[in-house]
């Protein structure tokens, strides 16, 4: 297309050759002034808040540049942070294993199917995210099925329980970001050229060293994005932790939303936010570095 | 022997497959048949079967109401994050100019970034701007987290177009324009069909950016939340079944349509 745009570009004049190449700022301008208005600057604005200090009355508060706020959020809520990295990276882990044989069953085995199973992946996703957890909260608890079923079988005694434990958010955080990891999984796998695997046959490699010398690295920039796109959205996640856990599984976003909402602590909800915000950009660009994907959108 | 673990390995990848799609669909199956239950109070034990609920979906106090909201702000978010966002998709999938970089982590960066830091950031900036929060607020912040997977989707689109057919057209004497409206267009319209789904059942679904910026406005998930806490209506159960079966209809049928049309080309 940039050959078709110049070769009529030289048939018209110099004014027009000026417009065009203008043309693309045209394009992104009401996108990022958009972005710029409601993203960056309520981030500046996070980040000033960050640093201020309770003014005359609740909910008042003027900078005083104050950044022993971090370390007051760090300090009071370091428990709720590392929990929220735990559970987000067990969840991401979950979400691989499960996904890994889903996206790829998809892919290669599927024949007519693929199209109709990939919709069914998405599925879900239509159903409402907060209906989901609920549905997950009423099918583990004590009036479920489950519970009935393990205390039937005595596996489980009648004081045991499913809901309101750690297990529950880390699994309820691993269904809900699902489609996040098997979607980008899926398109990786797919996108393999079938023959570099049976090339890999043909020079006697079994189905095993087939799969982790050539499947396996083939999928990497599908597992990056997947492992990224669970990872972000479950370590600031709080629906989980709040209708499938109990107050020793609070995670950070609890923290965050309790101290914005309920305690009006803006300047601590502020620094926490922007911890979580910079410890997870850290540990994205880590992570992408020693993957070593650079085009990440 | 390798005949018979082979044999083994493929089936049992598709029982994986089939126990994976099973774990997927319970929570929906389980909303799907609890919007049939003839419940009184809570919506917990399975009491009986009714319609009662799908004739009556309004039948909970303040769930249409919500549902209304939700409709709304999905349907105004959509459409300025789409329009937004496909511009700029045009502009990062076809052009070369300076400050690419810039811009690709700008799109970038609220995907990185976790819903309750947003969320937080822009009640944050309302409220030092003495902005109330409210309806439009919470079009604005669907707005600004859906347009860069607009973006994603759209640029995607662009880049899978063969070049060859925008310089038949050229060719066949069709200036720049008549190009654009007759080929390209048409081309990447099923790309900003799919990014319009997205980005309307991403503001649909939204909770956690919605809940710091809605001020005393209702919408469905919000309702979802705060009615959880003491037993959640079937009508919230026949409103999740309805929307999730109409957007499967509308992907089913998009994929229909375009199979058709790839057959007949």
């Amino acid at each position: 297309m940039s050959t078709a745009l110049l070769h009529t570009g030289t048939h018209e004049n110099q004014t027009s050759l000026a417009k065009k190449k203008l043309l693309p700022y045209w394009l992104l301008a009401p996108g990022i002034i958009w972005l710029t208005i409601f993203f960056l600057v309520p981030i500046y604005q996070l980040i000033s808040t960050s640093t201020q200090t309770q003014g005359y009355g609740i909910g008042t508060y003027v900078q005083t540049y104050r950044f022993a706020n971090f370390m007051d959020a760090i300090t009071s809520s370091k428990a709720q942070l590392f929990r929220s990295f735990e559970y987000a990276f067990l969840a991401t882990c979950f979400a691989l294993i499960i996904s890994y044989p889903l996206a790829y069953a998809v892919a290669f085995k599927s024949g007519r199917w693929k199209n109709t199973l990939l919709v069914l992946i998405v599925a879900p996703f239509f159903c409402s995210f907060l209906l989901r957890t609920v549905a997950w909260e009423q099918i583990l608890g004590e009036q479920g099925f489950v519970i009935k079923t393990l205390r039937f079988l005595h596996i489980m005694g009648a004081q045991g329980h499913l809901t309101a434990t750690p297990f529950a958010v880390v699994a309820g955080l691993t269904y809900n970001f699902l489609p996040f990891m098997t979607l980008p999984l899926y398109a990786s796998l797919e996108r393999i050229d079938i023959r570099m695997m049976e090339a890999s046959g043909d020079l006697y490699a079994n189905a095993l060293t087939t799969f982790r010398r050539v499947t396996v690295p083939l999928s990497m920039p599908g597992v990056v994005a997947g492992t990224l796109l669970t990872f972000i959205p479950a370590a600031g996640d709080y629906i989980n932790a709040e209708l499938l856990g109990n107050p020793g599984t609070k995670m950070i976003g609890n923290v965050i939303e309790a101290r914005y909402l309920a305690i009006v602590d803006y300047p601590g909800a502020a620094a926490l936010s922007l911890i979580l915000m910079v410890t997870i950009l850290i540990l994205v660009m880590a992570y992408v570095k020693r993957a070593g994907t650079d085009e990440l959108v | 022997m390798k005949q018979a673990s082979r044999w083994f390995s493929r089936n049992l990848i598709r029982i994986y497959a089939f126990i994976g799609f099973a774990y997927l669909f319970l929570p929906i199956i389980y909303t799907i048949a609890f919007s049939f239950n003839n419940s009184t109070k809570s919506n917990l034990v399975w009491v009986g079967f009714t319609w009662n609920n799908w004739l009556n979906p309004c039948g909970a106090p303040d769930v249409c109401n919500a549902l209304g909201n939700s409709l709304k702000i999905g349907v105004l978010a959509t459409f300025f994050a789409t329009i937004l966002g496909t511009l700029m998709a045009f502009a990062m999938g076809r052009y070369a100019f300076k400050g690419r970089s810039v811009v690709n982590i700008l799109i970038f960066l609220p995907m990185a970034t976790p819903e309750i830091v947003m969320g937080a950031s822009l009640l944050t900036m309302f409220i030092s701007f003495g902005f109330n929060p409210g309806f439009w607020t919470i079009v604005i912040a669907h707005v600004m987290f859906c347009i860069s997977f607009v973006v994603v989707t759209v640029k995607a689109r662009i880049a899978s177009l063969d070049p060859r057919l925008e310089q038949a057209a050229m060719d066949l004497y069709a200036d720049e324009r008549e190009t654009f409206r007759r080929v390209t267009l048409p081309l990447v319209a099923p790309g900003i069909a799919a990014a319009a789904l997205l980005a309307f059942s991403l503001s649909f679904d939204d909770f956690i950016i919605t809940n710091f910026n809605s001020g005393d406005v209702n919408t469905f998930p919000k309702f979802v939340y705060i009615s959880a806490q003491r037993g959640l209506p079937p009508q919230a159960n026949v409103i999740g079944s309805s929307m999730f079966l109409i957007a499967l209809i509308i992907v089913l049928m998009g994929q229909f349509v375009g199979r058709r049309r790839a057959g007949v080309r």
